[in-house]
């Protein structure tokens, strides 16, 4: 009995620690921006799914097949590099140079500086790759090509996060914000739709091989009877170790970055009156960029740890991914939508909620539990937890 | 003195304008009966002209007109922002199901089709008009949209409290809610005709196929049961939104404090909103789920759905009702093009230049329009071009094609289609409300100042 209770616990921290994570990235891009960020949950995916990618072509679960680098990636990785150059010079030169009357009718897309940072991210992803593809070589270090892909996922989905903020919802600033949702919407539809293709991760699910080694790091109760029968402990496994403490580590790192940097103070400066931070000068809309590769981050660290304790990744578009990511986005809620460490709380509650539900009360019903708080929390604190109200103005 | 021949005169006038109350139920019967007549004369004489294939389209193009209109009650007119129909439209497939599905057996001792040819769909059989089987059909329909109300009711209540993302957020948790109960319960269904009629009429709501989905309906829904919904649909809107209930939506809309100062029931005119745009997902969830090839399962009629809907009635332009219901033709058809890009330039050409030339008529600004639809048109020649080229399969690129579309519309196009018109409205000077629309609002609660999220 007490061993199920403890075994529930130990799922419930360490798979709450990751909707904590997730959280995190719908909470601050709806503190600055207010707007439900849709293709967030499709961040995470693409986080968990580069792991795979990675991990299954430098070697592990299997014999490495061919080259980690496939060519196309350099030719795509020149032919950016140079559109980034060309794009930036354009931007800063050939702008300049335009009369005033069609300066004033392009606008500044920056487009060239995203190319360029595209080129750079796919240069140190490719050597990050190689590095692992080193790694997995030599037994002796194997243990830290975990973390070298960890890193590769979450530089790549701050990458994918700045994109889509500079070109999908940078337009779209002044928009009635019913507008922006849509095109998250949009945007979660092309992650999830291009992540399908064939020549992306395809459309089978796919097992994704363990990096941290399935070891019990120590096993609790446990014990064998006069009779000769035993039962099992519960076993703490490395996993889960690894998984909410990197969660955790990370939930610290960003706490502090938010509560004790200047940076962390223009992110609330902006969250709190995006007007008056642009007053003080405050540059809001690179802050807003930082926001979202922040949080994409976060989401795809959530995705490579989530991988690792359920390694059946589904495909690319499944529903499962998408509910995953409404329960992180309900958390958020719970704990109070645009507090940081209201996410935090919430994606714990979350997690203790469902599993303890399906644990003890039906298991076919984890998803009602969730919503259901989610609907009482709004009818009786509708600014959730941690949340404050604010008088509405007229 | 002139004062009272004026309005003496004025009086006699209004009194001889006004339209006889004799004639009143014809008038407001009118347009209802001419939705039959159309539905009428859809089914029996174009139906057999077109291929099956042509004719689902059609059906499904029916269904999405309902729910777009629909949501556009509440969306549009009232400024509230669902984000959960497709629960009602659920609520509306099982109650319709159940019912069609149980009551079958019950009646005729087998869940077989016992319409006659206004619900033939796939086999023109010379049965007549409507049979016993239409009737329950069509009372399964009215419950389906009865229950799916109360629902509408239930999850209105909310807005008592709380505002914009927040009652969002609702109507999505509902939704997931009301997906989560229908998949939970029992995956049985039953088909013993002994075993239904043994069972309380009570308990045979429980088995509605759970997780597996309901199967082995009969296929009612026909291009009559559809397009008579849809009439009637677009008809009620239309008369709402003129009436004195809609001018209170739209007012809502506008501005919730002003409308309230006005003597406006907010909270009222809100949950009613709800419950009417309910009843119809109601509807048109029952059409859905009679339909040919369609296994009723809730996975398919989750927030993904509602979602579908919610972006025609945005790509429409919301408030704008002949906006939505073109949105739906639009984005039903759209992905089933994409799948092997026609030629544009064959018999293609009979449906776009009429269109266009439409299209650049109504506009304000005709060269504009004229160049947005040569470059979409371009756009498509090239895309095929592309893909002959490079021996891509179209097919699978369409979702990415239908998302990059999305975005790109959303950017170049926040206001939608229409905006907040109505088709023939497209040439009147914008009004004062709409221009606000991408003007430099500065706080984000009020940017755009139309559209409270």
């Amino acid at each position: 009995m007490i061993e199920k209770c403890l075994q529930t616990l130990i799922d419930a921290l360490s798979v709450g620690s990751l909707y904590a994570l997730i959280a995190l990235g719908y909470t601050m891009v709806y503190g600055i921006l207010k707007f439900i960020n849709f293709a967030h949950s499709d961040v995470f995916v693409l986080g968990a799914w580069m792991s795979f990618t990675v991990a299954v072509g430098v070697g592990w679960g299997g014999a490495a097949s061919g080259s980690p680098v496939a060519d196309w990636v350099w030719i795509l990785l020149g032919a950016l590099g140079a559109a980034g150059v060309l794009m930036t010079l354009w931007e800063r030169l050939g702008r300049g140079a335009t009369p005033e009357a069609i300066r004033a009718r392009v606008p500044a897309t920056a487009v060239g500086p995203v190319l360029l940072l595209v080129a750079a991210w796919g240069a140190g992803c490719t050597a990050l790759v190689l590095l692992a593809g080193v790694l997995r070589r030599t037994p002796s270090l194997e243990f830290l090509g975990g973390g070298v892909i960890l890193v590769m996922a979450m530089a790549t989905c701050g990458v994918v996060g700045f994109c889509i903020e500079r070109l999908a919802y940078k337009p779209l600033r002044n928009a009635p914000r019913l507008n922006v949702l849509i095109t998250a919407i949009g945007v979660s539809l092309l992650l999830q739709n291009l992540g399908q293709l064939n020549w992306m991760f395809g459309t089978r699910p796919q097992p994704m091989p363990p990096l941290v080694p399935a070891v019990p790091l120590f096993e609790i109760g446990g014990s064998t009877d006069a009779a000769g029968h035993s039962t099992a402990g519960v076993k703490i496994w490395l996993v889960d170790v690894i998984g909410a403490g990197t969660a955790v580590a990370l939930m610290i790192a960003l706490d502090w970055l938010v509560f004790r940097t200047k940076l962390g103070r223009a992110m609330r400066a902006v969250s709190y009156n995006p007007a008056n931070a642009s007053l003080m000068g405050i540059p809001v809309d690179r802050v807003i960029s930082f926001t979202f590769v922040l949080g994409a981050m976060l989401a795809a660290a959530a995705g490579f740890l989530y991988s690792q304790k359920y390694s059946g990744l589904n495909q690319p578009a499944a529903a499962t991914w998408v509910l995953l990511g409404l329960k992180a986005f309900v958390a958020a809620v719970v704990g109070g939508i645009g507090k940081i460490r209201g996410a935090m709380l919430g994606g714990l509650l979350i997690g203790l909620l469902e599993f303890f539900g399906a644990a003890y009360i039906s298991p076919e019903l984890r998803d009602l539990y969730v919503f259901s708080l989610l609907i009482l929390v709004l009818l009786f604190r509708p600014s959730g937890l941690l949340g404050s109200t604010a008088a509405e103005k007229v | 003195m002139t004062d009272t021949t004026t309005s003496n005169r004025l009086r006699e006038e209004a009194l001889r304008l006004r339209p006889s109350a004799a004639l009143a139920p014809v008038r407001s019967a009118a347009p209802f009966l001419a939705c039959i007549l159309l539905a009428v004369v859809l089914q029996v004489w174009v139906r057999p002209l077109m291929g099956d294939f042509y004719a689902k389209l059609l059906l499904d193009i029916g269904t999405n007109v309902i729910l777009a209109v629909s949501l556009t009650m509440v969306n549009g007119f009232t400024g509230q922002f669902s984000i959960g129909h497709a629960a009602f439209m659920a609520v509306g497939a099982y109650t319709s199901a159940a019912i069609v599905y149980y009551g079958s057996f019950r009646l005729w001792g087998d869940p077989l089709m016992h319409g006659g040819t206004l619900s033939a769909m796939m086999h023109g059989r010379s049965d007549p008009l409507l049979m016993s089987g239409d009737l329950l059909f069509l009372g399964s329909l009215v419950a389906g949209g009865l229950l799916a109300a109360v629902c509408g009711y239930v999850v209105g209540l909310p807005s008592l409290r709380l505002k914009g993302d927040y009652l969002a957020i609702v109507t999505l948790g509902f939704g997931e809610i009301v997906r989560v109960l229908i998949q939970s319960q029992t995956t049985d269904t039953l088909y013993d005709p002994e075993q239904i009629a043994q069972t309380p009429i009570y308990e045979l709501p429980r088995y509605l196929g759970g997780a597996l989905g309901f199967s082995g309906l009969p296929f009612y829904s026909s291009l009559f049961w559809a397009w008579l919904a849809a009439a009637v649909t677009l008809v009620v809107a239309f008369r709402l939104k003129y009436s004195t209930y809609g001018r209170a939506f739209l007012s809502i809309r506008e501005d919730e404090i002003a409308a309230e100062a006005m003597g406006i029931h907010t909270t009222r005119y809100k949950v009613r909103a709800f419950v009417i745009a309910a009843f119809f997902a109601g509807v048109a969830g029952g059409i859905f789920a009679h339909t040919v090839g369609v296994q009723l399962n809730a996975q398919e009629l989750g927030f993904q759905k509602s979602f579908d809907i919610l972006i025609m009635v945005v790509l429409g332009g919301l408030g704008s009702i002949s906006g939505a219901a073109i949105a739906a033709v639009i984005l039903t058809i759209l992905p089933e093009l994409l799948r092997q890009p026609p030629c544009i330039w064959g018999w293609a050409m009979a449906f776009i230049v009429p269109a266009a030339v439409l299209w650049i008529a109504l506009s304000r600004r005709r060269v504009r329009t004229a160049v947005l639809i040569a470059l979409a048109l371009g756009a498509w020649e090239a895309m095929r071009w592309l893909a002959r080229e490079t021996g891509a399969n179209l097919a699978d690129y369409r979702m990415v094609l239908y998302a990059l579309a999305l975005i790109i519309m959303m950017i170049v196009r926040p206001q939608g289609l229409l905006g907040i018109r109505e088709v023939w409205e497209l040439r009147r000077p914008r009004p004062l409300a709409a221009r606000g629309d991408r003007g430099a609002g500065g706080e984000p609660g009020t940017a755009g100042g139309r559209v409270s999220l």
